[in-house]
């Protein structure tokens, strides 16, 4: 008696467990299609708005429903041995001794063989659709380039630089517009992913790495880098920013223009241009040609600072330049040592390059 | 076909003999063979990290500019895995003194080796200017002879401790087995340096 | 050859006075296998509570977005130090314990081949831990958590470099670990040549205990990856000190060459760690099954040629660096074949419970807990094997929820079944079987709440490694899930040191054989005596027990 009810106990406490964790990862799923969240908050890979993220979602759909599976099955089996082979109170008899048998075997055998075949075949058909050899003459091609801890971003052919937020153009059916990028690192690998445009692809210095996208759907794309680059790991996020066709070569136009020359905030400029600024940071159109840092010709065109340390808000800003740590400790940036009034008019300057 | 008991049959008899005597592998044999083992990943990861870098500094010295066929010091170090199988058997026989020879021999060869090593490097490196941080030449060369040179050393401490053994009448013929299992150390050491020769002075210049 | 000589007794070196420190003395002078097995099993669970609480550190870090409950250093070294002790301080030693007091029992012989090489090997793995965790001490402090190591456990150059890593942090992780390696290389030299030359008569290879032949295959195994690892961080520490360019990405050197020596030793190292749980289970399982293992035959070559592709599958860590399509589909094609035997030997365990009457003590209820975990962990293994999921998947917290999967529902949930299992065999004692079911149902309920949540910030987008995180991206019930689940599994492990230490000291007697087991540890006394047997035993089968016991239907008449 005490056996059994024991036994059952035990199966009780299973299902509970595991009921409790469904319900803890579905909640997470749940909340993903939250109708209030905004479209581009989730970087989910079953969202896809990109053809590299579509075709991967599409082959884990047929890698999840094998793996239901043979869960569903051998979880099963686990179950019934359980419940059915518990040894009942009082019997204290040996049961048969079976040692083994090859057909048994043989035939947990050849079945995964199938299964593992039928899974390699889809993945090598898809690694060869995605991963990309070389670039096609239509395509936009983008240079990206990663540094402890932010993203440069450059157009070579469009002769635009910008950093941590990526254009790109929608691709429509009878105006494909891919967009190829080259990988490179400036010191130690990063990782470039926004999921719901492509899978990952590393960035390793003394190597080029090429990866594409082609995204349908216009608006904002959150990501971030994935592979652990040091201290401000964590805050070397991504935006990719799809326009209309006409939107995005609005925004390239504007992108080239060197610095505006606004009288109000020449003091601003001038302590700009004599201060160690200079030696990281690139501004078109003055004396500033620095490379370690990012190009700031049209720093407020940008949604954040940091590389999405803190949103790009004339406080935020002011801040930043005061002291980097306070947002992101540890940013290679050195707190600029400035006096108030000064902070004030260079912060003022910065402000018109849009 | 399944098989299996079912717990009421008659008496058994007696199981299947045993091999008789019981005789297993002797335990200093395994073990210095999966000493060898582990000790020829370790070299061959050197070894890959050569060959990968063959030709990929970005400046000179470069192998062909610099390094030349250690025929001696081969030659030497090779001919002391003949010589100190002549030793193993001579220890063998009993003939203590014949032991002694051709394991000095031993020591000489491979002390002529090392020898013949520190020339060459004194000449990269005095001569040509390449050392383990001047390109990736030197730092692929330096690790891997090095290292390769760094066990033919612990191999001749070893090596002269036994001639000591042997030079004070401590050794006798039952100790030939065990000293057969020093000289497979010294075979691999031998071994190892064909693949050197044949990946840096062959294939890489 | 030599004939094996039977009746071998050491002399007994320790005198015979009980005071603290004649058994202080005879402990840190010790080379028997016995009680090293128990250090190396006593360490490993000192580690395993140092890491737990840097674990702890960390949910608690994550549990909700843009936390400031730690600095981004102090979390970075904290995570590196988790992964680093977790893998060569607890995974390791827990390893080599169990194999160093079981297998000279169960193979009839009376210690390792080499038992004074055993002493220095476990001394060395514990002074390399030492080493590595001296590293707290410095730079900004505990709290800064000093000078440790921040690069990852798996140190990707060039981040390791003189450039990117000044001080001695990585000197720290380098030169603790390949301390402790040279240990276990050592053990493992040890305990193979053991198994090949000193088995007992009659245990001819198809005889051997399938707990030992995966421990034979797991010390073949560690002794073909260890030293690559110790050669790789040598290469490191030229660079680092002699300006040597192995990884150095401005003299031309590679990064992606770092990559493929460290995963050629570290993925058959996940292979090393959880090859023991395998271990455990072939003994555990019929045991309380009542049936042999099925499959014997099948369970050995299932091993063997789980050894041999574990050896080839190392770049499904690197399917996001940037190989080329016929590089990416062979590693594909390899990391799917060796879910073929691992899955054999589940069918195999499954094989062993059907028709059985299984008795459900904590060592089977952890046992069970593993089948039902380690499945779920294959797949989500298969799913990171499909390569362009993997570009996804890769680096991302699923990945992190796949490998707690493996090695806390697979490996960690067999340990506490061995513990269980062998602590009455060690001690002479039973533990608590309430206790002990306390255990299982609330660590096991905390571990599910922990990891099975986890696995959703990854499809989510959320990476590793990132000392926190931006709110509204679906990640944070998810996280704060995770974290209380910590809570409960800290619950579960004080059942189980409340019960460690209430059975060492007022545990029942265990007798010789509190199971009715059937291999050669449980022939003799608990604990055994210090030579293990009266008279080395002679085997005619795979259950030398069961053949006593059952005169009239031994198993030799089948195998």
């Amino acid at each position: 008696m005490q056996r059994t009810s024991e036994a059952r106990a035990h199966l009780t406490g299973a299902l509970w467990i595991m009921l409790s964790a469904v319900a803890a990862g579905a909640s997470g799923i749940g909340h993903a299609n939250a109708a209030d969240a905004p479209v581009d908050a989730i970087p989910s890979t079953f969202a896809p708005v990109s053809a590299p993220a579509e075709s991967i979602r599409s082959l884990s759909f047929l890698v999840i429903g094998i793996s239901g599976g043979i869960f569903v099955v051998v979880t099963a089996v686990l179950f019934y041995c359980v419940w059915r082979f518990r040894a009942r109170p009082g019997d204290d008899r040996e049961p048969p001794q079976v040692y083994g048998s090859n057909q048994i075997e043989w035939s947990w055998t050849i079945v995964p063989i199938l299964i593992v075949l039928v899974l390699f075949l889809a993945t090598a058909r898809t690694i060869n659709e995605l991963q990309a050899s070389e670039v096609p003459p239509e395509a936009l091609r983008v240079t990206i380039v990663g540094h402890q801890w932010w993203w440069e971003i450059r157009y070579p052919d469009l002769g635009v630089v910008t950093a941590n937020e990526l254009h790109l153009p929608a691709s429509r059916d009878g105006a494909r517009r891919p967009t190829y990028l080259h990988l490179e690192s400036a010191d130690v690998i990063h990782s470039f992913w926004i999921p719901q445009l492509s899978g990952k692809t590393d960035v390793v210095p003394n190597r080029r790495n090429l990866m594409w996208v082609e995204p349908h759907t216009t608006g904002t794309f959150l990501g971030q880098c994935a592979e652990y680059c040091g201290t401000q790991h964590a805050k070397m996020l991504l935006r990719a920013i799809v326009h209309e066709p006409g939107e995005f070569d609005a925004w390239v136009a504007a992108q080239k223009q060197p610095a505006t020359v606004v009288g109000a905030v020449a003091d601003g400029r001038a302590i700009f241009q004599s201060t160690a600024c200079i030696n990281c940071h690139t501004v078109e159109g003055t004396n500033a040609n620095g490379r370690f840092g990012p190009d700031l010709t049209h720093l407020m065109s940008r949604t954040t600072i940091g590389s999405g340390a803190a949103p790009n808000t004339p406080e935020n800003l002011r801040a930043w330049i005061a002291s980097p740590d306070h947002f992101k400790p540890g940013a290679l940036m050195p707190a600029m040592q400035l006096a108030d009034t000064d902070l004030d008019k260079l912060t003022a300057w910065l402000l018109t390059l849009k | 076909m399944t098989t299996a008991s079912t717990g009421t049959m008659a008496p058994p008899g007696a199981p299947p003999a045993i091999p008789s005597p019981w005789t297993l592998p002797d335990k200093g044999k395994v073990g210095m063979l999966l000493l060898i083992v582990a000790e020829s990943s370790f070299f061959a990861i050197f070894v890959i990290a050569y060959l990968f870098y063959v030709g990929k500094s970005l400046n000179g010295p470069f192998p062909a500019d610099v390094l030349e066929l250690p025929i001696l010091g081969s030659i030497c170090l090779l001919s002391s895995s003949v010589t100190i199988m002549l030793a193993i058997r001579a220890l063998r026989a009993g003939n203590r003194s014949g032991f002694n020879l051709w394991w000095l021999a031993t020591i000489l060869l491979g002390l002529e080796f090392l020898i013949g090593t520190g020339m060459e490097w004194y000449g990269l490196i005095v001569r040509h200017g390449l050392w383990i941080d001047t390109n990736l030449f030197g730092t692929t060369f330096y690790s891997l002879v090095g290292f390769h040179a760094f066990h033919v050393t612990v191999g001749l401490l070893m090596l002269t401790v036994v001639l000591i053994f042997g030079l004070t009448r401590s050794l006798a013929p039952e100790h030939a087995e065990r000293t057969e299992i020093l000289s497979w150390y010294w075979h691999f050491v031998d071994t190892v340096w064909v693949v050197v020769f044949t990946v840096v002075y062959v294939v890489g210049r | 050859m030599t004939v094996l000589e039977e009746g071998i007794v050491r002399p007994h070196a320790a005198p015979e006075r009980a005071s603290a420190w004649g058994v202080a003395h005879d402990w840190v002078t010790t080379v028997d296998h016995k009680k090293l097995g128990v250090m190396y099993v006593a360490s490993a669970l000192m580690f395993f509570l140092i890491a737990g609480f840097e674990a702890t550190l960390i949910r608690i870090q994550l549990a909700v977005p843009n936390n400031d409950f730690l600095p981004p250093d102090t979390f970075n070294r904290l995570f590196t130090m988790h992964g680093t002790t977790m893998v060569f301080l607890v995974g390791m030693p827990m390893f080599f314990g169990f194999a160093n007091y079981l297998t000279p029992l169960m193979i009839g012989a009376r210690d390792l081949a080499f038992p004074r090489m055993n002493a220095f090997g476990f001394w060395l793995f514990l002074f390399g831990g030492i080493l590595l965790y001296f590293s707290f001490l410095g730079g900004d402090g505990l709290y800064g958590a000093g000078t440790a190591p921040d690069v990852g456990w798996f140190a990707y150059a060039p981040l390791t470099g003189k450039a990117f890593s000044r001080g001695n942090s990585t000197d720290y992780w380098i030169l603790g670990i390949l301390v402790s390696g040279l240990g276990s290389t050592g053990t493992a030299l040890n305990l193979a040549t053991t198994i090949f030359t000193m088995r007992c008569p009659g245990m001819t290879w198809s005889k051997l205990p399938l707990f030992v032949w995966l421990m034979l295959v797991d010390c073949l195994l560690t002794l073909v990856i260890l030293t690559p690892l110790t050669a790789a961080q040598v290469m490191l520490l030229l660079d680092r000190y002699l300006g040597a360019h192995f990884f150095d990405t401005q003299a031309g050197g590679s990064a992606v060459l770092w990559q493929h020596f460290f995963w050629f030793f570290g993925h058959p190292e996940v292979y090393v760690l959880i090859m023991p749980a395998f271990a455990i289970m072939n003994e555990i399982v019929p045991v309380f099954s009542r049936k042999p293992l099925f499959g014997y035959p099948f369970m050995v070559g299932a091993t063997v040629l789980i050894g041999f592709i574990s050896l080839s599958v190392w770049a499904h860590h690197m399917f996001v660096v940037g190989l080329s399509p016929a590089a990416n589909t062979f590693f594909a094609l390899s990391t799917m074949a060796i879910a073929v035997p691992t899955g054999i030997k589940i069918f195999n365990w499954l094989g062993t419970m059907w028709g059985g009457k299984i008795r459900f003590a904590v060592p089977m209820l952890w046992c069970t807990g593993f089948l039902f975990s380690f499945v779920i962990a294959g797949l989500t293994g298969v799913m990171l094997a499909v390569v362009p999921w993997d570009w996804q998947l890769s680096d991302s917290y699923f990945v992190v929820a796949h490998f707690h999967f493996v090695l806390i529902g697979g490996l960690l949930f067999t340990l506490f079944a061995a513990i269980y299992y062998w602590f009455p065999k060690v001690s002479g004692k039973m533990m608590d079987e309430r206790l002990g079911k306390l255990h299982f149902w609330v660590f096991a309920a905390g571990f599910y709440l922990t990891f099975v949540p986890m696995h959703f910030p990854g499809l989510l987008g959320m990476p590793r490694r990132i000392y926190t995180y931006e709110a509204g991206r679906g990640w944070d019930e998810l996280n704060l899930i995770s974290s209380l689940g910590v809570a409960v599994q800290l619950i579960g492990l004080s059942f189980f040191l409340w019960n460690l230490v209430r059975s060492l000291l007022r545990g029942e007697p265990a007798g010789d054989d509190p199971w009715d087991a059937w291999t050669l540890e449980w022939s003799t006394t608990s604990p055994p005596p210090e030579y293990n047997f009266e008279q080395i035993p002679v085997v005619h089968s795979r259950r030398p027990l069961w053949d006593l016991k059952h005169p009239e239907d031994p198993d030799w008449r089948y195998e």
